[in-house]
């Protein structure tokens, strides 16, 4: 008998407008010691069928319609709450996605470490706080928190993203499971970290003999851990195979798309760059933020002495951890964090020497695409407000032209013009990146920067505002700056990649010639962390390391 | 922190001084004076009374000798009654004020976390509506009608309460204290259901339940932390505010407190008595809302962090 054996499970959503399918007819089983990928994009079911395992789905709007989950022979939908509490402490573990919101802010890492000992709902499992804390602070150096006897005390704010993670997956352990899932456990993180994690997991997982559901809307992430996989769209299972036959063998159109969109390879499309007429001049930036709580100096230098040009026409890739600056680096060109040091040309002006009210015509030549789609369009404004906005504020439309103006806009950026009139909300992520793109492209910019503009989109999507972006670079003659912590996605659009590394450069190169011959090890370590959407090489380079 | 602290009372002092001169200019424009009273007494009598007490020199000289004084802690003598200064007043109405507040207090507290987390656990049900419903009746119930009730019920007909005094009977606190602090446990209760509700919708709370925890753990530790620094950062406010207004309650029960000598110095032109406790009130609104501030940095790890850094 399986470990976990999911049977027609449905669950749908009643709320206002009608009811949602969320999952419909869903059967998969998972064996102890099995890891098993559920893939889909966002709102394809996968989550909230893990959810309803550990009943955690908000009720109402959700409501089980049918199915049984039976774990140990123990159906987990219809036990009683007490039952529900005794699986959760003792048999089956969850990780979230967000490692940032999944732990409490106000409660120590230690005391938070130990409570599954000393709540247990088994009052006979239960453990004294001391022998709590002996056995968490052996599993924090096993999941690799150095100093873990002094961090234990410490609070979830004193840690990185990838620190908080390992902490989440040892808290998981801490009552030995049976079966561990994962909900996106690494989508937040950087790939060198996301690499540590996944590594992390599946050691655990062999020494321990858990079985795992592994949550991802991305196949790449999942062929180097994955033993079975299934693919799901819109509440259903579309295929459900071993790794290597979802990879190689796949008949099913929609896993094909999937395969198809995970960004992989060269730039295909012309290097554009002109020589030796740089738009962008940068000489020995530093941009250094105050802050007391850090370091006795009271600065953090987040860009800290970095000179570069990017040609007319380029598309230059700037890649780098949390942390590294990029973001920073991308914010004080575009004179909307103040410099330290240094001087910024666009063409032969010093923007850093101009006022800010001198500063508003070179605004509207230099633009910014945002990560996050949900939090940088202002939810109170149309899509028509929020793309005729910078067209009236820099005289490119008068009352007259303004509404061809828009529907040009939201043509260019793929967008029906009946949307014209809805709110940011009534949106997906990815239409929402594109009205950020048509605002961004709104006042004819001669230079955009685009701060990890498809990170936070599934691989589906993130593949079509890839090309979208391409296309409006070559048809408005842009040049740009893509600023990404995943490295196939620049390798897919730049022309030159900038390695950045704690406020500094630590490389520079053609894109195909830094992948094929990187010079640092930091470059290499970096490259050498992006998981191949293939089965048979990851395992030979798991087993290689 | 206490950088932080001392900060804000470097602050305070700016603020003190336009207190200090605006009230000083407010009540000697306002029309008559403190010996002006009905019955007619001879101009001789009035001329001495103010060279007694200053009132005969030009505004400004008695202002900068007012300032010298309070620097000092002395608000000077009041006009009214005559041989006792207003710090002694001060000090004889204070206890029964500040008992008063105090208790007023927990009633809020009790009433107000309770109902409000309670409500927060079950939005939109029927363990919601009840005490939300009840917390907008006391919000928009005013003591002056309140404590009337109050009396006339649990006073008058069930004869279980004494209906006036303070310390003098057994029970003789319980009524007001209620009064005062009706209105102001409605406002915690709506304050901790809107924070408790922000903090139960958290992915952090939903890691808890996933470790199995039971719904007591999860709402008393891990919710309750975060849910109710929306009410210790009301909890200074509040406490000035209960000091500051425990005029009526005090009217009603015949309670020898502050307020009731705070509006006779306002009617009997009492300059130095007006004066007097407007600095003492504002000093204190000034120190409670600081202290809460504290506790609220005080309450968040990162908060508490950062302060710590800038030491």
């Amino acid at each position: 008998m399986a470990l976990l054996e999911v049977n027609g499970l449905s669950i749908y959503f009643h709320s206002r407008n009608g009811v949602v399918k969320a999952v419909d007819d869903v059967s998969f089983t998972v064996d102890a010691g099995e890891t098993l990928a559920i893939v889909g994009e966002s709102g394809s079911g996968k989550s909230v069928t893990c959810y309803s395992l550990l009943d955690l789905l908000p009720k109402p709007p959700a409501k089980i319609e049918a199915g049984t989950a039976l774990f140990d022979g123990i159906d987990l939908l219809s036990c009683d709450a007490a039952q529900m509490r005794r699986f959760r402490s003792n048999d089956i573990a969850m990780i979230f996605q967000d490692p940032m919101t999944s732990l409490n802010p106000f409660i120590s890492i230690g005391e938070q470490l130990i409570e599954p000992l000393i709540y247990n709902e088994d009052k006979s499992a239960r453990l004294s706080r001391s022998d709590a804390r002996l056995r968490a602070i052996e599993l924090l150096d096993e999941v690799g928190i150095i100093d873990s006897e002094q961090r234990f005390d410490c609070f979830p704010h004193e840690f990185s993203g990838g620190m908080r993670q390992r902490v989440m997956i040892a808290m998981a352990l801490i009552n030995e499971p049976r079966l561990l899932i994962c909900d996106e456990p690494t989508t937040a993180l950087d790939v060198t970290i996301q690499a540590q994690i996944l590594a992390l997991i599946k050691t655990l997982q062999q020494k321990r003999d858990v079985a795992v559901i592994f949550i991802s809307h991305d196949l790449g992430v999942v062929a180097g851990i994955a033993d079975k996989i299934i693919v799901m769209c819109e509440g259903t299972v579309r295929e459900a195979n071993d790794a290597e036959g979802i990879f190689y063998r796949t008949e099913d159109d929609y896993t094909k798309k999937l395969l198809a969109a995970i960004p992989e390879g060269a730039k295909v499309m012309p290097n554009r760059a002109q020589v030796d007429n740089p738009l962008i001049k940068v000489q020995n930036l530093k941009t250094y933020f105050r802050d007391y709580s850090t370091t006795p100096a009271g600065h953090i230098k987040a860009v800290d002495g970095v000179s570069l040009e990017i040609q007319r026409g380029e598309i230059l890739g700037l890649v780098g951890e949390s942390g590294s600056g990029k973001s920073t680096l991308g914010r004080s060109i575009l004179q909307l964090a103040p410099i330290t040091a240094g001087s910024i040309h666009f063409d032969s002006i010093e923007l850093n020497k101009l006022s800010p009210a001198k500063l508003v015509p070179w605004r509207r030549k230099m633009q910014m695409i945002f990560q996050d789609p949900y939090a940088s369009l202002n939810p109170r404004m149309t899509v028509y407000q929020t793309l005729a906005e910078p067209l009236l504020y820099h005289s490119l439309a008068n009352a007259k032209n303004i509404d061809q103006q828009v529907q040009q806009l939201m043509d260019d950026v793929g967008l029906a013009r009946i949307n014209m009139r809805k709110y940011p909300h009534e949106f997906s992520g990815g239409q929402r990146q594109r009205i950020a793109i048509g605002r961004a492209i709104a006042t004819k910019p001669e230079l955009i920067i685009a701060d990890e503009p498809v990170s936070a989109l599934d691989v589906t999507i993130q593949a079509q505002i890839l090309d979208l972006i391409l296309n409006l670079v070559e048809k408005h003659n842009l040049t740009m700056m893509f600023i990404s912590h995943d490295l196939s996605v620049v390798r897919y659009i730049s022309d030159r990649v900038v390695v950045m590394n704690k406020g500094v450069i630590i490389e520079t190169g053609d894109t195909e010639a830094l992948w094929a011959d990187p010079q640092q090890q930091y470059t290499r370590d970096l490259l050498a962390a992006i998981p191949l959407a293939d089965p048979k090489s990851e395992r030979l380079r798991r087993l290689s390391r | 922190m206490w950088r932080f602290a001392l900060n804000r009372l470097l602050q305070a002092i700016p603020v003190l001084l336009i207190v200090i001169s605006a009230t000083f200019m407010l009540v000697h424009s306002a029309p008559g004076g403190p010996f002006s009273a009905e019955k007619s007494v001879p101009p001789e009598v009035i001329a001495a009374l103010e060279a007694q007490y200053n009132l005969d020199q030009p505004l400004w000289q008695q202002y900068i000798s007012y300032l010298g004084d309070v620097v000092q802690g002395d608000f000077g003598p009041s006009f009214k009654y005559s041989g006792r200064t207003v710090n002694e007043l001060i000090a004889a109405g204070i206890p029964a004020t500040a008992e008063l507040a105090f208790y007023a207090m927990m009633v809020a507290l009790i009433i107000g976390v309770s109902a409000g987390v309670a409500a927060a656990m079950r939005p939109n049900t029927m363990q919601d509506y009840v005490p939300m419903s009840a917390a907008m009746l006391g919000i928009c119930m005013p003591s002056f009608l309140l404590g009337p009730l109050l009396v006339l019920i649990f006073g008058i007909y069930l004869e279980w309460l004494p209906v006036s005094g303070w310390g003098d009977m057994p029970g003789d606190k319980i009524m007001p204290s209620i009064t005062l602090g009706t209105g102001y446990a409605a406002y915690i209760a709506r304050l901790s259901r809107g924070g408790m509700l922000e903090v139960l919708s958290q992915d952090y709370i939903r890691t808890a339940r996933a470790k199995g925890l039971s719904e007591r753990v999860i709402i008393f530790k891990h919710a309750m932390r975060g849910g109710l620094i929306p009410v210790v950062a009301f909890l200074g406010p509040a406490f000035a505010g209960l000091l500051g207004g425990s005029f009526v309650v005090e009217t009603i029960f015949q309670i020898p407190g502050l307020g009731r000598f705070y509006v006779q110095a306002a009617f009997n032109r009492d300059y130095t008595m007006i004066l007097g406790m407007t600095i003492f009130f504002a000093t204190l609104i000034i120190l409670f809302n600081l202290l809460s501030d504290m506790l609220a940095i005080w309450l968040d790890p990162k908060l508490r962090h950062q302060a710590r850094g800038n030491n």
